[in-house]
């Protein structure tokens, strides 16, 4: 509502949004240097068998329903554009 | 056999004192036997938050380390026969006291009163480990602003670490214009947010700083904080009242207001 009236996020929306990204790292116990250092291991391993966009990978760590029960977990996502895949392994 | 309970926060400054003194004084309002315990050892507060500073003889550390009595340490509340005070020592440091040490005090306190309230200090060190140890629930009070919430949702994973059998929450300073205005979270964005259960929330007013001047906490009186205290009382006796809605719009104002705002 506010944003549709402001053009503008309501600092509200902003605090809520940025606590809970915050309280993700928080709770997972991963500092953002942790995660980069699993950004390059990936690359290094994924490297090895097919071409990826490196400055197009992403990784964070976001909530997902468990498959028992509803909680809430914490789930590594990561996108991984692929720009050819390599020959030598087939 | 009384209940214990901490009060605590994590984040400094977001109420914990002020609620630990209308709890506690809106409990034995309804008749209970109350005792409250400050054990942020080297900052004493809840004594002038209740108005007993002149009366202090001897403290939490004096009752640790056997210089005294429980009973003798204990101060009377001015109005309320029912309500007891336990400072804490101004002139230590809170290793002087042990986790083992409080569990064995609150456990001797609960033998002679219905609830036995602890307001914990901020931070998650000794001070927190002492205050926690012998509680059976804990209630965690926050403000509706990031760091505040972060702490709290820090105190609430090391609680349930602690196996702390039930954690409830208390959102305290809401501004119910900046909600509106959706410049500050709502109580539901802090409850959807932490997770846990609500059992109350205290709306920013004026009339909490004129009380702690006096020195008389305002629980129970026609004010706001005064009725929302008095609820969260109510619902740690197990009563079911609804949390209230600030937000609604009663009086003419804001009916007038509601009115213009349809026609635009």
């Amino acid at each position: 509502m506010f944003e549709k009236l402001f053009g503008k996020k309501a600092s509200s929306t902003v605090a809520k949004d940025r606590l809970r990204l915050v309280l993700i790292h928080d709770r997972a116990n991963c500092s953002p240097e942790i995660l980069e250092l699993i950004k390059t291991d990936i690359i290094n391993v994924i490297s090895k068998y097919m071409e990826i966009d490196r400055q197009g990978l992403e990784i964070q760590i976001t909530q997902t329903k468990s498959n028992s029960g509803n909680k809430s977990v914490p789930a590594l996502y990561a996108n991984i554009p692929i720009k050819s895949l390599k020959n030598s392994y087939k | 056999m009384g209940e214990v309970i901490v009060i605590t926060s994590g984040k400094g400054g977001v109420g914990k004192t002020t609620t630990t003194a209308n709890v506690g004084t809106g409990l034995a309002m309804l008749g209970k036997k109350v005792v409250l315990i400050d054990t942020d050892i080297g900052l004493r507060n809840l004594d002038v938050v209740l108005g007993l500073e002149n009366r202090i003889v001897y403290n939490l550390v004096d009752v640790i380390e056997g210089n005294c009595r429980i009973k003798q340490a204990l101060i009377k509340d001015k109005k309320l026969p029912s309500l007891f005070l336990l400072p804490s020592a101004q002139t230590r440091d809170k290793n002087a006291v042990t986790p083992e040490q409080m569990q064995k005090l609150t456990e001797e306190l609960r033998n002679d009163f219905d609830f036995v309230i602890l307001d914990c200090p901020a931070g998650i060190e000794q001070g927190f480990r002492n205050a926690v140890a012998g509680a059976d629930r804990a209630i965690i009070v926050t403000t509706p602003e990031i760091s505040a919430i972060r702490d709290a949702d820090r105190i609430i994973g090391l609680l349930e670490a602690a196996e702390m059998k039930r954690t409830d929450l208390i959102v305290n300073r809401l501004r119910v214009d900046m909600v509106k205005r959706g410049e500050m979270m709502s109580i539901s964005d802090v409850v959807d947010i932490l997770a846990i259960n609500l059992i109350g929330a205290v709306p920013d007013d004026e009339n909490i700083v004129i009380s702690t001047n006096n020195g008389e906490p305002l629980v129970g009186n026609d004010t706001l904080p005064g009725k929302a205290f008095m609820n969260i009382c109510k619902r740690i006796t197990g009563e079911e009242i609804e949390i209230m809605d600030f937000t609604s719009d009663k009086g003419f104002a804001a009916k007038l207001k509601k009115l213009f705002k349809r026609n635009n």
